[in-house]
């Protein structure tokens, strides 16, 4: 629409925040996502921080078809397109609760999208369906204690044995690690092919041999059970192999995009979320005779951390609107992970500080998401790490 | 080995080593558990008071060591290496920022009845100024203190008060005019008893120390417990945020030093694509850069400390070096955390507590946006 006298004369700050990549179905599935997390999810928020959430939580997404979103019809997905799962990792957020909203990612980007990418129609049966259904869950297992970022480092070993194979290692960071029914599971096959020596496989994880080691207890994410896993002599079918023998490791480069992509989306919706309960807050607390959001600095504060999160937003949608397009965008996917994860920490340490004494108490919740958010620049690939495949995918 | 750093002699470096001493043999090995428990023990105050430690700068007549603020700038630096916030904070808040008004505001009764128990560790002490429709703006304060026969009645709330729960008496900030604000302000020494009641909050770090919100109800304060003039209070407080606020600057600096050496270490073991972190470029520069933030922040807060030992006032110095410090510090914390990586986010490494335990300086003692409200002052702007 051309500018006219008459429409300029006016800013439209409530106009449409609507991007061109959504239609009016993502909207609506965007209201019923936001409106179960708000009834079913985010009044037992504070409680699933000392509990950890409920298996339940995944039977009753699975139930409103929040677990496949876009996945297959075929094993009892939507089918919708890649937006719709952008869609639930932001709304998600009105949980609140990072650690469910994290767990819930791990079943759907991370966990999923190599079985259904790179599994057989019997491993899909078997696993994808039930765990579209929400009544089996998963887990990923590529960090083990000395391999985190160097994930080529990896030394769990898949040993051939006849037509089985005997794994043997550990696994730590491994969110859904004690509730998982099967555990996608980065292993070595040929310790001397280097990339080409690494193979997936789907390993029931009530196989003899698989040890539930301890819960971890970390700075956030308080929600999500996050597991130390040992393997010893754990036996599993050649039928086990996830995708090709030897390929795991572009395999799980591949499965790391669409995790960090998401994982990215889910970061600015709660950048936001912390931003408009902050906004609220500085609209009502007072000092010095006046609401804290008159004063310029904070006002200030405000106006970064607002175009902060439509920067890193609009990286989102762009970089998503080019993977549902079909194309593998790892320089723009690591860009948007980084810059929005950044974003997420600066954001919610800001809002920490314009609760002043306030941000610092519990009771508040923002020094929760403060916690939960750090998680950003750690997980799925450090900010370090990102900076080094931008790098690199300049030749340098 | 060098000569110390001014304003430390050779004496405050034997102070340091025997005060290292007890806190790494007494204090550090607990602190896990203290953090996880949320409360330290009551017989730490006793225990510190024992070594002198509680009186450093106090008075030999009241039981002190006849030392000065620089004997206790050396304590508070080592307390960094506790390794636990809370612990820190709720030692600093007796012997910091409760005990110094009464040391220097009041009468020889006053001092005869808390400073001595205090320095002893047989009384703990609190100071309660912020409230909760009060923090950085303090004139706004609303807890009442209604003269009565031979004393007051306060009623009103104070909150994030550090020992607020384990404390016998708090140094309190009351409104003694209907009107409050600078002139009407003055505090009472209000002794744990009938209508104060104390309720422990929770926070992102400091899990040792008892932070609370500490209510009072028609409690009644005898007139000999008035601390300072009447209507004087706000000088009182000005008074001791100088150190409160160098005291923080100090406290970060050591904390800084311990952990930048320890990430160090670790970055130094710790392998990844074939070779330690340390060897990594960008982890090697990123600690050089922690390296030289300690280093600035401890000679910003050393020259403040220098000054302020002399008697100069130094409201600018102090202020800046608590601005500095305390974002320096947390962001020190906060990158040592991203070098552990994974491990940074657990709570069983030190670092994710040493994050969350710094990431109060910015906001207590005076806000960074406070800090910046006064230099703008202070640099006529």
């Amino acid at each position: 629409m051309a500018a006219t006298a008459e429409s300029v004369l006016k800013p439209d700050f409530q106009t449409s925040r609507k991007h061109f990549i959504f239609t009016d179905e993502h909207e609506q599935l965007r209201e019923s996502i936001r409106n179960f997390a708000i009834k079913e999810l985010a009044p037992h928020a504070e409680e699933w921080e000392e509990t950890t959430f409920p298996d339940s939580v995944f039977h009753r997404m699975g139930e409103l078809g929040f677990l496949g979103l876009d996945k297959p019809e075929k094993y009892g997905g939507q089918g919708g397109d890649y937006y719709t799962s952008l869609v639930l990792a932001e709304e998600i957020t009105n949980a609140n609760s990072g650690g469910l909203g994290m767990a819930v990612a791990v079943q759907t980007d991370m966990a999923m999208p190599p079985i259904l990418a790179f599994g057989t129609e019997e491993q899909k049966q078997q696993w994808a369906a039930p765990a579209i259904a929400g009544t089996k869950i998963l887990c990923l297992g590529i960090t083990e204690p000395d391999a985190g970022s160097d994930v080529a480092g990896i030394k769990t070993r898949a040993v051939r044995d006849g037509d089985d194979y005997v794994i043997n290692g550990s696994k730590t960071y491994i969110t859904n690690g004690h509730r998982a029914d099967v555990i996608v599971l980065v292993t070595k096959t040929d310790p001397d092919a280097g990339y080409d020596g690494f193979t997936l496989f789907l390993v029931p994880m009530d196989a003899p041999g698989v040890i539930r080691e301890k819960k971890l207890v970390k700075l956030g994410m308080h929600a999500s059970d996050t597991a130390l896993l040992a393997f010893q002599d754990v036996r599993v079918p050649a039928s086990a192999v996830l995708g090709q023998v030897g390929k795991g490791f572009y395999h799980i480069m591949w499965e790391l995009q669409g995790e960090r992509l998401i994982g990215a989306a889910g970061n600015v919706a709660g950048a936001q979320k912390c931003f408009e309960k902050t906004l609220q807050y500085a609209g009502e607390r007072k000092a010095f005779g006046r609401e804290i959001g008159k004063f310029q600095v904070i006002r200030h504060k405000f106006a970064e951390m607002a175009t902060k999160i439509e920067s890193a937003r609009q990286m989102v949608y762009v970089t998503a609107w080019r993977f549902n397009n079909g194309e593998y965008p790892v320089r723009e996917i690591s860009m948007a992970k980084l810059h929005a994860a950044r974003v997420g920490c600066e954001v919610a340490d800001e809002c920490i500080q314009i609760h002043g004494g306030a941000g610092y108490m519990r009771e508040y919740g923002v020094e929760r998401s403060w916690r939960d958010m750090r998680l950003a620049r750690i997980g799925a690939g450090t900010d370090e790490i990102m900076l080094d495949v931008i790098g690199r995918s300049y030749g340098l | 080995m060098s000569p110390p750093t001014p304003p430390f002699t050779e004496e405050h470096e034997e102070l340091r080593a025997s005060a290292r001493g007890f806190i790494e043999r007494e204090l550090t090995p607990h602190a896990q558990q203290w953090e996880q428990e949320e409360w330290f023990p009551n017989e730490v105050f006793p225990k510190l008071a024992a070594q002198g430690l509680l009186g450093l700068k106090y008075p030999t007549e009241y039981g002190g060591q006849g030392g000065d603020y620089l004997h206790e700038a050396v304590l508070i630096e080592e307390m960094a290496r506790i390794g636990s916030g809370g612990t820190a904070a709720g030692i600093g808040a007796h012997v910091n920022i409760a005990t110094p008004p009464i040391w220097k505001f009041g009468s020889e009764d006053q001092k005869q009845r808390y400073l001595v128990p205090a320095i002893a560790g047989e009384r703990i002490g609190a100071l309660g100024i912020t409230e909760p429709g009060a923090g950085s703006d303090v004139a706004s304060l609303s807890t009442r203190a209604e003269p009565t026969e031979g004393g007051w009645v306060v009623n009103g709330e104070k909150t994030y008060i550090t020992n607020g729960v384990r404390c016998d008496f708090i140094v309190t900030a009351v409104k003694t005019t209907a009107e409050g604000g600078h002139h009407g302000i003055s505090f009472l020494i209000i002794d744990r008893g009938e209508g104060v009641v104390s309720s422990k909050l929770h926070k992102l770090g400091w899990h040792a120390s008892d932070t609370a919100t500490v209510s009072f109800q028609d409690v009644f304060v005898s007139e000999e417990n008035l601390l300072g003039g009447l209507h004087e209070g706000f000088a009182l407080i000005m008074a001791n945020f100088q150190w409160e606020r160098l005291a923080m600057a100090l406290g970060a600096t050591g904390a800084m030093q311990i952990a930048w050496e320890r990430t160090a270490d670790f970055a130094r073991e710790r392998q990844a694509f074939g070779r330690p972190l340390s060897s990594h470029q960008a982890i090697r520069h990123k600690l050089v850069d922690l390296a030289t933030s300690a280093y600035t922040a401890r000679c910003v807060t050393y020259d403040a400390l220098r000054r302020f030992v002399a008697g100069e006032e130094p409201l600018r110095e102090v202020t800046m070096a608590k601005l500095m410090t305390q974002r320096a510090a947390f962001e020190l914390m906060d990158a040592c955390l991203q070098i552990h990586g994974g491990a940074g986010y657990m709570r069983e490494y030190w670092v994710e507590r040493a994050a969350r335990d710094a990431r109060l300086g910015p906001i207590g003692g005076g806000s960074d946006e406070i800090m910046r409200e006064i230099l703008g002052r202070v640099l006529a702007l």
